[in-house]
């Protein structure tokens, strides 16, 4: 009975010990993990990891560490991809490949909700951490308490996630897990639960990182910062996280009546007693669509910034571009019904869905002729962030081409669940939203870290990643067209094989692409003295985050600035022109208010894994510990008012003076 | 040290705003969670299913009791609010201390409800229509039974609070949330009990 309370399901067996693929990476995995304990215990670096890292509530930090996040789970993600191609490129006609049905399922599932969940989310609130407060000229978000309990739910939900490699088993379902082959009954293993509880760990710190980003650029703007005023990723942003605030409940509920009817028996989506699986694809989709703009948004906002500083002008059509993100905004909520035209709703409610679809192809068209605009005439530097924004042209316009056809209803008939579709939507996340934020990381990187990435570097991933691309995915739309679908294992027309072999050596080229991209933050890190950002504003841009020094100073802003139009940095730069740099001598500073950081956010989301994993596998004295655990650090914090400190004038005149000193020895020289 | 009292203050001042605003954002997207499971009721108890059995095991009385007790809660949680602005915290106290007692006779009463209905055989497996009117009464439930902790928290805290802008600012939340469930209790009362007992 105790047995049965505190270990549930969960007995040896439980770990593959006769998959080897599995073990070979679970033993890398552990290694890797011992070995970066092994190093933080030698060198004593324990406690800087806790009271720098662990415990933070600085946005700059957070923004890192959910880089470091979505690096890891890339190439955790882009294994699965490489598997898949490899299966496919073999399994034709007699051959059947190396992997097995079950496995083969685990891995699709797998990498879906990786590289949406794990990669491109952390990868998205990385941008938003490391520019938006600065953009808007504020110390810190709103809640910078729930900022870092958000991010440890996130790095959580993707350990869980993790953890299902090898103990147990992950979902063989798809990435959005229908019933009823999501339910118990087609489904018994603990993959469906795991897939539920990481994304329910996960999704709620998303939600409230969404509530924080909103209130922050609703309430935390600089004096003189009009919302028309504001930069464009900061438009896109707020337009983004009202999305999240949105739809993420409506994921919860999905979820959260998936789980009930694995967990407790009830009849959500059984068909027989009275459940509605259609229930189940229309609300995961009322979440999911919306949740493709929670990803593009940001990107679009990253292309605005980044297009306007490489051309050095300013943004083409600022007030179109804020409309077309609303409108888009807006219409993201009333298109769900496209991804299952197949339901069988009839002619109308298809071609309404249809048509709101195609209509959201107009303010996109704006947006992309807008930018293009914005190089007209201008003085076009072809740095690493401007060549993923060229290559984004092409690829995005593809893919949103490919988005339009399968938005005709008899189009998406023929096509529906076919490797057309997956090549359409790789076509618009890669080419959308990943080179987007390769774009904005690269773009960003000088001031979270104070220093430049390597171009040479750079430019070879980004020849690999794109040549990559469109080897990958381009022989996807032709196989999908002549009739293969989605996620399968093995097929016995042999004329399909070599366009599965093209497809694998372009996922050999995103590999080196990866490479590269690692090799580049090596070298950087390596060359990091040669290229310090020492102006703090290395691309001579116009927003306000690059007026202060290079990585930025832990206050942010030592005086909060006053803002006069758009682009304000360039328009200062402008002033300083005449009137030089003001001297931090001559300035009178005022201590600055600080949150105190806290390990709350830390210890609720370990608790919250413990949770999850208890639940994963009917173990209820687990499951219990971490509910209450949660609920009880969440109480004890709040009877802790010593929350915040001020940093004294003194040290703020201290650290401003540093920078103008640098700044000065670099021009003179 | 003039100056750097005027900077706290307005801090401070800034911080609720902002902080009361964020509090806003989260119970409108606890709206929408509510909103889908109304939508996920609605869905399975639609004429076209199989026939709901709920109508038989509705006792509207206890139903009207239940929404007596839940407004009554959300009237003395005003009167304690009054009090707090008067800075009197004892009384503040025993009137969360009355919200508490009325808050727990519903949940008391509402689990009641479950246990009757499980042993009529109306239970949570039966069928979709019992699976979400489960659920859906439920989430409620553990909702008021998240806000009963929190007002036990409050009563222990206000005394350590005292006069801190703090106080003020946790009882603004926890008043929108008390007030948020009484409204979401409308929804159910109306929706769940009244249109399924017709």
């Amino acid at each position: 009975m105790l047995e049965n309370l505190l270990f549930g399901k969960l007995t040896l067996d439980a770990i593959p010990f006769h998959t080897p693929i599995i073990m070979g990476a679970a033993v890398f995995m552990g290694l890797v993990i011992a070995i970066s304990l092994g190093l933080i215990t030698y060198y004593r670096k324990w406690h800087y990891l806790w009271t720098e890292w662990l415990t933070t509530v600085d946005h700059k930090k957070i923004g890192v560490m959910y880089l470091l996040l979505s690096g890891v789970m890339l190439l955790r993600g882009f294994s699965d991809a490489i598997l898949m191609r490899s299966q496919q490129a073999l399994a034709a006609g007699t051959h059947t490949g190396y992997l097995p049905p079950e496995h083969y399922n685990q891995i699709f599932t797998a990498h879906g909700v990786i590289m949406i969940f794990f990669v491109a989310m952390p990868m998205m609130f990385a941008l938003l951490n490391m520019a938006i407060p600065l953009q808007i000229g504020a110390r810190d978000v709103a809640y910078p308490y729930l900022n870092s309990l958000s991010f440890w739910l996130t790095f959580v939900g993707a350990m869980l996630c993790n953890v299902s490699l090898v103990i147990g088993d992950f979902a063989a379902v798809g990435w959005l897990a229908y019933p009823p082959l999501s339910e118990l009954y087609y489904s018994p293993s603990v993959g469906v639960d795991y897939y539920i509880w990481s994304l329910q760990i996960a999704g709620v710190g998303t939600l409230l990182g969404g509530i924080n980003f909103i209130a922050t650029i609703m309430k935390m703007r600089c004096p003189g910062m009009t919302l028309m005023r504001m930069p464009v990723f900061v438009w896109s942003t707020l337009c983004a996280m009202i999305l999240v605030a949105l739809s993420f409940p409506i994921l919860t509920v999905a979820l959260g009546l998936l789980e009930l009817d694995r967990f407790f028996g009830m009849h959500f989506f059984t068909e027989f007693a009275g459940g509605n699986v259609m229930l189940y694809v229309n609300l995961i989709w009322a979440w999911g669509h919306p949740e493709v703009y929670i990803l593009i948004l940001p990107a679009f906002g990253v292309f605005s910034e980044v297009v306007a500083t490489f051309s050095q002008k300013k943004l083409f059509g600022y007030t179109t571009m804020v409309y077309a993100l609303a409108i888009i905004t807006f219409l993201s909520f009333i298109v769900w019904l496209h991804h299952f035209f197949t339901m069988g709703a009839g002619a109308d409610v298809n071609a309404f869905f249809g048509i709101t679809t195609m209509i959201i192809a107009i303010p996109t068209g704006v947006k992309v002729f807008n930018w293009l605009f914005t190089m007209y005439k201008g003085r076009i530097i072809l740095s690493t962030p401007m060549l993923w924004v060229t290559a984004f042209f092409t690829t995005f316009v593809i893919g949103g081409m490919t988005g339009v056809m399968m938005a005709v209803p008899p189009v998406d008939f023929q096509v529906h669940n076919s490797l057309f579709l997956v090549a359409h939507f790789h076509n618009v996340i890669i080419g959308g939203v990943l080179f987007g934020y390769f774009a904005g990381v690269i773009f960003w990187f000088p001031k979270a870290f104070g220093f430049k990435l390597d171009e040479k570097w750079g430019r070879r991933a980004f020849i690999w990643w794109v040549v990559g691309f469109y080897l990958a995915f381009m022989p996807l739309y032709v196989l999908g067209l002549s009739g293969v679908m989605r996620r399968t294992q093995h097929y016995d027309n042999l004329s399909y094989q070599p366009y599965f072999i093209v497809a694998a050596l372009g996922a050999v080229c995103i590999l080196f692409g990866i490479m590269s991209q690692i090799i580049q933050v090596y070298v950087s890190f390596r060359d990091r003295k040669a290229l310090r950002d020492i102006t703090g504003d290395p691309w001579n841009a116009g927003t306000l985050e690059w007026s202060m020094a290079s990585p930025a100073p832990l206050y942010n802003f030592a005086v909060l600035p006053t803002v006069t139009g758009l682009d304000q940095f360039w328009i200062d730069k402008e002033n300083q022109l005449t009137t030089g740099r003001v001297n931090p001598q001559n300035i009178d500073y005022q201590p600055i208010h600080m949150p105190r950081n806290t390990g709350a956010g830390f210890i609720i989301a370990i608790f919250a894994g413990v949770m999850g994993f208890g639940l994963v596998w009917h173990m209820l004295i687990p499951g219990l510990i971490g509910f209450v655990g949660m609920i009880l650090t969440g109480i004890i914090k709040t009877f802790n008012t010593d929350t915040d400190y001020y940093i004294d004038a003194e040290t703020v005149k201290r650290t401003e003076l540093a920078h103008f000193m640098e700044v000065a020895a670099c021009t003179t020289k | 040290m003039h100056n750097e009292v005027t900077v706290m203050d307005e801090h401070h001042h800034d911080n609720d705003a902002t902080d009361v605003f964020g509090f806003w954002l989260y119970i409108m997207t606890d709206c929408i969670l509510f909103g889908s499971l109304f939508a996920t009721f609605l869905v399975l108890n639609y004429q076209g299913m199989l026939p709901s059995t709920l109508k038989s095991h509705i006792n509207l009385r206890v139903v009207l009791l239940e929404t007596f007790l839940l407004l009554a809660s959300n009237f003395t949680y005003c009167l304690a609010m009054l009090d707090l602005y008067k800075q009197k915290i004892f009384r503040t106290q025993v009137w969360l201390g009355m919200t508490f007692l009325l808050g727990g006779s519903f949940v008391f009463i509402e689990v009641r409800e479950f246990i009757q209905l499980a042993a009529e055989g109306f239970r949570w497996d039966l069928n979709g229509s019992a699976s979400s009117f489960f659920t859906l009464v439920g989430t409620h439930g553990l909702h008021v039974s998240c806000g009963l902790l929190w007002i036990l928290v409050m009563i222990l805290q206000l005394p350590k609070l005292k006069g801190s802008h703090i106080a003020n600012r946790r009882m603004t939340y926890l008043g929108l949330f008390w007030n948020f469930l009484d409204i979401v209790w409308i929804f159910v009362f109306t929706i769940v009990y009244l249109l399924g007992a017709m």
